[in-house]
């Protein structure tokens, strides 16, 4: 296998050894000798400049640092560009940002296997230690440059934003030193700075750079791309997830003036005009019969009903469907006296709903395999890309934009939309540009949902009052199952939050199990993925158990946190508590959450009073504990728009099936967080030196149980359903 | 038939069909991108531009009403309008791609109402939506703007 890769050339594989290549990584067995991201990177351009892939300076002086994170809000490509900048000691105000290209092998995720991608709010985390490196390696060799230009010590240079200093009074400028650094071989193990002596990173000077191009309308997204002779591109999608094309008539789509085209692809019949009203005009009049042989024909209703009826026992499992174990320790009956607290939870489908609607450019044919659009894992949109052109992976070119919000929506094992378009401009030939545009009732009835999941909770007190025993049973699809290994093992993104939880940790026998049925409807993860229902469960389950317990919950929680050892969540909870005062305002009343997610442990205290019947939150003190900050106004930017997300999600998110058909279409029926419901979010950062970890999805998790909590202080019941306003 | 239309104080022939949505006029025709595509049914507004200094969703607004009138968009304000200056200042955009749209519907609120209550910046701003969430600094940097000297827009009519 490995000499069969090693004769692929970048010229021209044919399909079947393209197929080799992709079924090699598909079946998750790799090449002997060839890693993962070379293997993907076949084919790639890897011609840097004198400083490597991740900066480039020019005469000027000025500084590009080459973001391999996307943005698509939460700020890291400045996060990364500050890291670089604060070891190469450059002049803040002259950094500038671009995209990396599309090239695993050196722009991958150690976080992620190696692929190119961005997700699990690893980008900092990911890119700390080396843009570090890379800072000061690129330092080093102005360093040297200097040092040998005036004959000194290089021990005795100074650097300060973008200048070198030497105490005799000679200095010199980067753009200056720029021809002799470019010659300096960069040091392979340059030392790194104290992080006491950071001036930059973790500083209110370590701000995003987009603001003004996103404040002008001049940031450019995939949807604002114009290419010469460039059509727009729009599906039919079947109204069911899983079914097909039966048949379709185009005769008066073809009729629409401005209309070039109507076909066929794998997902549905694409329209394809000189301008996106055209194509839009030309698919409302395209007639399609669907073949819904293979296609889910459930109501969410039943769907959620065979959940229960999983979880209770009613209905057993499968040799295809197991029940597997996320936790289990300890062993023997509950205490027989001991008071039992059962609580069930359910949780609905929810659309991401990023802003800009899921769309992409290609470009194929004419020795072109050209994708331009916010690509959130450019490994994988390659490989599917790939798989339909017959190339290397390595040779399609990827130009990452802005994206208008992702929330996890842009990163799929399948490159959905991406692949759509791919076909299209396939079809089309000759390296036409396409740019497939979905409307917003294309993206929220699109599916890639966060998956609906029911928990079942029993737990059972001991006589301290603390939980002796926790049966918990999960009901969810799995999201994993489409990954290129097929998934199989344990979804670690269906469990994550309950696996783990201190709460468990605390209690002496645990039998915590998951089970994921089927169904065409396709899930992905959701900001902060398995969190969006665990924090949930987990944070509002003992609420209920100090209820019953007659405690505090704060001080229930620092007595499990004691006794699992759960220090970072003991300091975070504290932290906020404190921060939060003695009382809420009169008239509000305080529900508590805390939850890690992907490292980052986030503690709230929520302030609210119902309205109507509808919860209303005000002051949300929030506590993140996210090792070094590197941008204290961008976590707090995190905090405070995760927290909308996640509020938004629990007062009014939800997709629902009527007989298999979506029905929520747009912003009038799929409810989303609007000015008059917005939180004001405190945040304090807690003091760190440590490694930093993500906080672009840590935030959103935490205000659901928050608001549940207080809830049911204000009520006594418990929140057993989301969201908490049905429509 | 080719129509004449008022944009950022300059007149602009436009080759489109009179019921077609402004908003792909200016973003398909004209190529002016910075005015976004959210929504289509006038829900988000994203897609927010001011006709005679009001602001409306062009995705609901065909050409053929908006003869004689003055639009002005995201473009037209210059990039020194006290609202995008505060919008700066405070890194308000995280994803950016609604910010067009709310620094419309702020500049709108601001001519009306210099100094606006937080009830006027919910009546005013809770037709625009922001996925990302950044309603926090908004709700700032309007309050920000209405505290820097009153200043029309650099283009507008």
């Amino acid at each position: 296998m490995n000499a069969h890769v090693k004769s692929l050339t970048p010229a021209g594989p044919s399909r079947r050894e393209v197929l080799a290549v992709s079924a090699t990584v598909v079946a998750g067995s790799l090449v002997v000798g060839c890693s993962l991201p070379s293997l993907l990177s076949m084919g790639a351009d890897d011609k840097f400049g004198p400083f490597g892939p991740f900066v480039r300076i020019a005469a000027d002086g000025t500084v590009t640092v080459v973001s391999k994170h996307i943005e698509f809000g939460q700020g890291s490509s400045a996060g990364l560009a500050a890291i670089l900048a604060e070891e190469l000691d450059a002049d803040w105000d002259k950094v500038k940002i671009v995209s990396a290209p599309a090239n695993a092998k050196v722009y991958g995720n150690a976080l992620a296997q190696g692929m190119q991608g961005t997700g699990g709010s690893s980008a900092v985390n990911d890119a700390w230690e080396q843009m570090r490196k890379v800072g000061a390696a690129t330092r080093a060799m102005f360093v040297t440059a200097a040092a040998s230009r005036w004959n000194v010590a290089p021990a005795d240079l100074t650097v300060t934003n973008g200048v070198v200093s030497h105490p005799s009074g000679k200095s010199a400028t980067f753009a200056d030193l720029l021809p002799d650094a470019a010659k300096v071989a960069p040091p392979k193990d340059p030392p790194l700075k104290d992080p006491k002596a950071f001036t930059l990173v973790g500083t209110d000077r370590a701000r995003r750079k987009d603001s003004l191009a996103k404040a002008t309308g001049e940031a450019r997204f995939t949807q604002d791309v114009h290419k010469p002779d460039m059509l727009t591109a729009m599906v039919a999608h079947a109204p069911r997830f899983g079914a097909k094309v039966k048949s379709f008539d185009a005769t008066a789509a073809k009729a629409v003036p401005g209309v070039a085209d109507v076909f066929a692809i794998p997902s549905g019949v694409a329209v394809i005009a000189n301008s996106t009203y055209a194509a839009r005009q030309g698919r409302d009049a395209l007639k399609v019969e669907w073949d819904d042989a293979k296609a889910e024909k459930r109501s969410t209703d039943a769907i959620l009903a065979s959940y229960k009826d999983l979880a209770s026992g009613k209905a057993a499992a499968t040799d295809k469907m197991k029940w597997q174990v996320f936790e289990s320790h300890g062993s023997g009956p509950p205490p027989a006296d001991g008071k039992v607290v059962e609580a069930s939870f359910d949780f609905p489908y929810l659309a991401h709903a990023a802003m800009e609607p899921m769309n992409c450019v290609a470009e194929i044919g004419g020795g072109k395999n050209r994708l331009t659009f916010g690509s959130q894992i450019p490994t994988l949109d390659q490989l599917n890309t790939a798989m339909i052109v017959g190339a290397l992976p390595g040779s399609v070119q990827i130009d990452t934009l802005f994206a208008g919000g992702s929330f996890g929506r842009r990163a799929n094992f399948k490159s959905d939309y991406a692949v759509e378009c791919v076909h299209i401009a396939k079809k089309v030939g000759g390296g036409r540009p396409v740019k497939l545009v979905w409307t917003r009732e294309d993206d929220m009835t699109g599916g890639y949902y966060r998956p609906m999941v029911h928990h079942a909770v029993k737990v059972t007190l001991g006589s301290d009052g603390y939980p002796a025993h926790w049966r918990h049973r999960i009901v969810t699809q799995s999201i994993m199952k489409d990954s290129p290994t097929g998934g199989g093992g344990l979804d670690e993104s269906a469990v994550e939050g309950a696996k783990g939880s201190p709460y468990l940790k605390a209690t002496p026998v645990v039998d915590g199990q998951v089970i994921t049925p089927d169904s065409a409807v396709p899930v992905l993860w959701w900001r902060s993925v398995g969190a969006t229902h665990t924090a949930f469960v987990m944070e509002h389950t003992v609420d209920q158990l100090a209820r019953a317990a007659g405690k505090d919950p704060v001080d229930y929680r620092r007595g499990l946190y004691a006794k699992a050892g759960a220090d970072r969540y003991l300091a975070t909870l504290n932290y906020a508590v404190d921060k939060a005062g003695p009382a809420p305002a009169a008239g509000w009343t305080r529900g508590v959450a805390v939850h890690e997610c992907f490292g980052t442990v986030v503690a709230q205290v929520a302030e609210v009073k119902l309205e109507g019947g509808v919860p209303k939150v005000g002051r949300v003190v929030t506590a993140v504990n996210c090792g070094t900050a590197v941008s204290p106004d961008q976590i707090a930017a995190q905090m405070e728009g995760g927290t909308c997300y996640g509020l938004g999600s629990v007062l009014f998110g939800q997709v629902t099936l009527k007989d298999g058909e979506v029905q929520q279409t747009n912003f009038d029926t799929y409810r989303v967080l609007r000015m008059n419901e917005a939180p004001q979010v405190e945040t304090y950062i807690m003091p760190s030196y440590g490694h930093p970890t993500g906080v672009g999805e840590p935030g959103a998790p935490v205000i659901g149980p928050a608001v549940a909590n207080a809830l049911l202080v204000l009520t006594g019941q418990p929140t057993a359903s989301l969201p908490f306003v049905k429509a | 038939m080719p129509k004449t239309l008022t944009i950022n104080g300059r007149a602009v022939t436009v080759n489109a069909s009179p019921e077609t949505p402004l908003l792909w006029v200016l973003r398909d025709e004209l190529q002016m991108t910075g005015t976004k595509y959210g929504c289509g049914i006038a829900q988000c507004g994203a897609c927010t531009v001011h006709m005679n200094g009001v602001a409306i969703r062009s995705c609901q607004t065909p050409i053929s009403a908006l003869e004689g009138a003055q639009i002005t968009t995201i473009e037209g304000l210059g990039g020194t309008h006290p609202i995008q200056t505060s919008w700066v200042k405070l890194d308000v955009p995280q994803c950016g791609y609604c910010q067009s749209g709310q620094i419309m519907s702020a500049v709108a609120l601001l001519a009306q109402t210099p100094k606006p209550s937080d009830a006027d910046i919910d009546g005013a701003m809770s037709g625009n939506i922001c996925r990302c969430g950044a309603y926090q600094r908004i709700r700032a940097a309007i309050k920000d703007a209405a505290g820097a000297p009153a200043a029309a827009p650099a283009k507008a009519a």
